[in-house]
């Protein structure tokens, strides 16, 4: 496993097709606490963007509320972006992505914006398959508020002051295979060779890509005891499946052996090359991902591509939107004009 | 035929012509709503000005529920307060029907079971007929039945008022037009009610004539009338929540955008509507495409702004766009859902925690909703703002007789200050919360047409350059900001309607939203009793400075709404120079629409105790 070191310095990284550096997919400094594990998932979406090629001013960030949500400000800068309230992001992504289908929505929130005051939100954006990135910062407390349990924290783990949690917890990457999700995938916020080609194969996903990132909280939650700190994820992480995403432009030109690989077409371009690094999963087979979460319970911390379909329409698709996005048409197509509202009146006398 | 045939006279009673009221008691469920519909229709096709007004439970089947038809040849659009014939048709209520009929008017009731208690009344005429006994024998299946039997006391009716039977019929061949094989029966059912009337009884002193006095007008609900008007703003995206009584503005907006909004070549739609899993999820999806530059709305309830009402401050702050309709219903709570009221002022005045203050515009009928709704998306543009359209249940849910609506091609939306991919070329920097103009109103960008227009969007703390902060005076120099260009909204929202008396009079009333047509008609018959009131209806919050000068020049201003705490006279006394003791409460919170009746004995009776 590696990490990406903050704040990112090279000095000499290399120009993408737009001519623009990892710097220029940056935003304002983190004001996040010093080995976050938030950062390092920001320094993920950088690199992603970055190698995807894509234009900064054509991606929208959207968040909630608390420290995953302040992210979106740290990474992205020539973006617009949309720090929204509590737990009601996926709303405001279904409103924006349904009249311009054509940006890139990423949305960060975190165990407490999703899995408890936004749990709605986050089902039903899920069950409308709307398009975008949705990745959950997961750290298993509130950190804002000062180390409260979050609905993801496990049955036993303790809280930095002693308190043992007893109630069961949401796992989002399972609730979100029972809802129809379309795209499933755990990580790490410490392997970035897992995480990055995740975010750029959930940005390519046609539909909702969720993608739930173990990412330790330094301050209140990375003591012994508790089921989120390093040590721990570091002790249990288990890599399943490596999804590599290979851009449309590029040869596939990794050497796989045979029935080791899996090539995923993905509808927004590019593929997905799975690679098995455990067990027989084959993340196309959703009662299969439902095997292994079950399997590994309690035990490990399966993560990687879990589960992907891309057969299922998006949200813009079941609801007929045209090619022009909605916020691109034309008043004089728009309004139907005196002529038709004589007619019509006609229809009321 | 076991039928008590009273054909007590009415006395001394004119025959009134084309002024009277029709009440039907009837229970829900049983397709009543459409006979009665029907009922009206034939007397606005005969071109008398007619009025219907629905009184329904919130249920499906089995509880009371009436409908109430004015016919009035002045063109009065409110409930008189007076019942002319009333057709009792559920025994339920019955007696509350028989009480509610006004000195010298009638009672239809069904006389196939008998009602002791009818003779409760000797100042009434009283018609009996068996009409569930007469549509048994006709019809077999026990749902035609039920049908029928509303059919046929609208031909007795029809028989006893003189409604023109051809009329009827043609109205039936419209609404049947789909499905040609239920003409017959219903037509035959309106003749078993028909002729049971004239062959034993004499038509009432209630005549329906023939006038001149609605080609220009049509019966729609305003609603429909509402949702309308977001198709000719270009509205494209609407999310929403099922509630009464605001359901059928989002069925309206379907219905004509599947007629007027779908591409004829590629059969795609040029809209799109999400029913959303709350009113929270509703108005933030309005939020979400409004950033992105797309007119969108929501319609809803009390309840709904009640859920709302975190993401109306957060558009407030963030200076989102948003058209909100808030069809009132009766409150608190869940209240009384299929009653009408006004009683969300205060809350769409000043939704959400923290200072804010909104845009506040109020139709008084369904032409006005039509138009109002039109003039929400400038306003929201214009003030990047969330904008509300107050409604009620009466408005929203009752064919009102309006004038037809009209369009002017050459209107154009104003969708305000948005620096678009060419402007932004031009200038160095863009600063989302920077007032250039003075105005207080900042440029926008629409997210992804440019590099230079990016910027982040926040509920927290920022200053004028849109950035995060903390501090004090950056803080408070942006909400500063907002403030003024609410204020300096007021002016240019739709201003007050005004009419003065016919005789000078330091007397006033002000009203707002659906009383308008019963305290005008109760300000007509008080100027017969010799009190004058100069009237001024409120069109839009924040307030035109009309309204202060307005009631400046009176000593008393006669405040009337539907809410319990005089919600408009509060907001009244917040928000302009009135005096508290200039502003009388005349409060109507039963529920039910505006009474003209009401309206005109509470005021004279505080005239008179004034001297």
């Amino acid at each position: 496993m590696t990490s990406i070191k903050k704040p990112l310095v090279d000095k000499h990284l290399r120009k993408n097709r737009h001519g623009l550096t990892q710097r220029d997919y940056e935003g304002v400094a983190s004001t996040l606490c010093a080995g976050c594990g938030h950062d390092s998932i920001t320094a993920a979406f950088v690199r992603a963007f970055h190698e995807l090629d894509l234009e900064p001013h054509r991606a929208a960030k959207v968040s909630g509320i608390g420290c995953s949500s302040k992210t979106t400000a740290y990474f992205l800068g020539q973006s617009s972006g949309i720090n929204t309230v509590h737990g009601r992001m996926p709303s405001v992504a279904t409103g924006a992505a349904a009249v311009n289908p054509d940006l890139h929505y990423i949305g960060v929130s975190g165990d407490g914006d999703s899995l408890s005051i936004g749990l709605g939100q986050f089902a039903h954006a899920i069950r409308r398959n709307l398009n975008m990135l949705y990745v959950i910062e997961n750290n298993g407390v509130y950190g804002l508020t000062k180390g409260q349990f979050s609905a993801s924290a496990d049955i036993g783990t303790r809280a930095k002051y002693g308190e043992v949690n007893e109630q069961t917890p949401i796992d989002p990457v399972r609730l979100a295979l029972t809802l129809g999700a379309t795209f499933v995938a755990r990580s790490f916020s410490g392997d970035k060779e897992q995480l990055v080609p995740l975010i750029k194969a959930g940005l390519m996903h046609r539909g909702f890509a969720v993608i739930d990132v173990v990412s330790p909280c330094v301050t209140f939650n990375d003591h012994a005891g508790s089921t989120k700190s390093y040590a721990h994820t570091y002790k249990y992480y288990h890599p399943v499946i490596h999804a590599d995403f290979v851009p449309e432009e590029k040869e596939i030109t990794a050497d796989y052996a045979d029935g080791e690989a899996i090539t995923i077409p993905m509808h927004n371009g590019g593929d997905v090359i799975l690679r098995k690094t455990d067990t027989s999963h084959d993340p196309r087979d959703r009662d299969a991902a439902f095997d292994l979460l079950k399997n590994l319970e309690g035990s490990e911390i399966p993560t990687g591509l879990i589960y992907i379909d891309e057969s299922r329409p998006e949200m813009g698709e079941m609801n007929h939107l045209p090619d022009t996005p909605l916020n691109a048409i034309n008043h004089s197509k728009l309004c139907p004009g005196s002529a038709t509202l004589k007619q019509l009146m006609d229809g009321y006398a | 035929m076991n039928v008590q045939t009273q054909t007590r006279s009415a006395g001394s009673t004119a025959v009134k012509i084309n002024d009277f009221v029709i009440k039907i008691g009837n229970v829900n469920g049983t397709g009543s709503a459409s006979a009665n519909g029907l009922l009206m229709k034939s007397i606005f096709r005969m071109g008398v000005p007619v009025v219907g007004k629905n009184m329904f439970p919130s249920n499906i089947q089995g509880l009371p529920t009436w409908y109430e038809i004015r016919v009035s040849k002045d063109g009065w659009t409110a409930r008189s307060g007076d019942v002319d014939l009333m057709v009792a048709m559920n025994l339920e209520s019955y007696e509350q029907d028989l009480k509610a009929v006004s000195p010298g008017g009638a009672l239809l009731y069904d006389s196939t079971w008998p009602r002791p208690k009818l003779h409760g009344r000797e100042d009434i005429t009283v018609i009996g007929v068996p009409l569930a006994k007469m549509t048994n024998s006709e019809f077999a299946n026990a749902r035609t039945r039920v049908l029928m039997k509303n059919m046929a006391y609208v031909g007795a009716v029809a028989a006893l008022t003189g409604i023109d039977m051809a009329v009827i019929q043609s109205l039936v061949e419209d609404t049947f037009k789909a499905k040609p094989k239920l003409i017959e029966p219903n037509m035959n059912a309106l003749m078993l009610g028909h002729d049971y009337i004239t062959q034993n009884y004499e038509a009432l002193p209630l005549r329906v004539e023939p006038m001149d006095e609605t080609k220009d007008c049509i019966l729609i609900e305003g609603n429909d009338a509402a949702a309308l008007g977001c198709v000719y703003a270009g509205a494209t995206f609407g999310a929403w929540y099922p509630i009464t009584p605001s359901t059928s503005l989002m069925d309206g907006f379907k219905n004509h955008c599947q007629k007027l909004r779908v591409d004829p070549e590629s059969g795609k739609n040029n809209y799109c509507i999400i029913q959303a899993e709350d009113e929270l999820s509703a108005i933030g999806m309005v939020i979400g495409a409004n950033w992105n530059g797309a007119r969108s709305f929501t319609p809803t309830s009390g309840p709904g702004i009640s859920l709302m009402s975190e993401f109306i401050g957060f558009a407030y702050y963030a200076e989102v766009p948003a058209v909100i309709f808030d069809i009132q219903r009766v409150g608190p709570s869940t209240g009384m859902p299929t009653r009408t009221q006004q009683g969300d002022i205060l809350l769409a005045a000043y939704a959400s925690h923290g200072d804010t203050k909104h845009i506040v515009l109020f139709p008084a009928d369904p032409k006005e909703c039509f138009e109002l709704s039109v003039d929400a998306f400038d306003a929201a543009e214009r003030y990047q703002t969330p904008v509300f359209v107050l409604s009620d249940l009466d408005i929203g849910m009752n064919e009102w007789m309006v004038p037809r609506f009209e369009w002017d091609d050459s209107r154009q939306p104003d969708r305000g200050k948005v620096l678009h991919a060419d402007d932004l070329e031009k200038i160095e920097k863009f600063y989302r919360y920077f007032d250039h103009d003075g105005d207080g109103i900042p440029y926008r960008t629409i997210p992804g047409e440019h590099p230079k227009g990016a910027y982040f969007t926040r509920g927290s703390g920022h200053n004028k350059f849109g950035g995060y902060t903390e501090d004090s005076a950056a803080y408070q120099e942006v909400l500063d900001r907002i403030l003024q260009k609410w204020k300096k909204a007021a002016d240019h929202l739709p201003g007050p309607v005004i009419q003065k008396a016919a005789e000078p009079t330091r007397r006033a009333i002000l009203t707002v939203g659906g009383c308008d047509a019963a305290v005008r008609e109760a300000i007509a018959r008080m100027a017969l009793e010799g009190l004058h009131f100069n009237y001024l209806r409120v069109k839009a919050f924040p307030f035109h400075s009309g309204i202060e000068a307005f009631i400046a020049e009176h000593d008393t201003v006669f405040v009337v709404e539907q809410n319990r705490d005089g919600q408009l006279r509060q907001l009244l006394i917040n928000e302009t120079a009135a005096e508290k003791k200039q502003l009388v409460s005349i409060l109507d919170y039963s529920g039910m629409p505006a009474d003209t009746g009401l309206i005109a004995r509470m005021i004279t009776s505080h005239c008179q105790a004034e001297g």
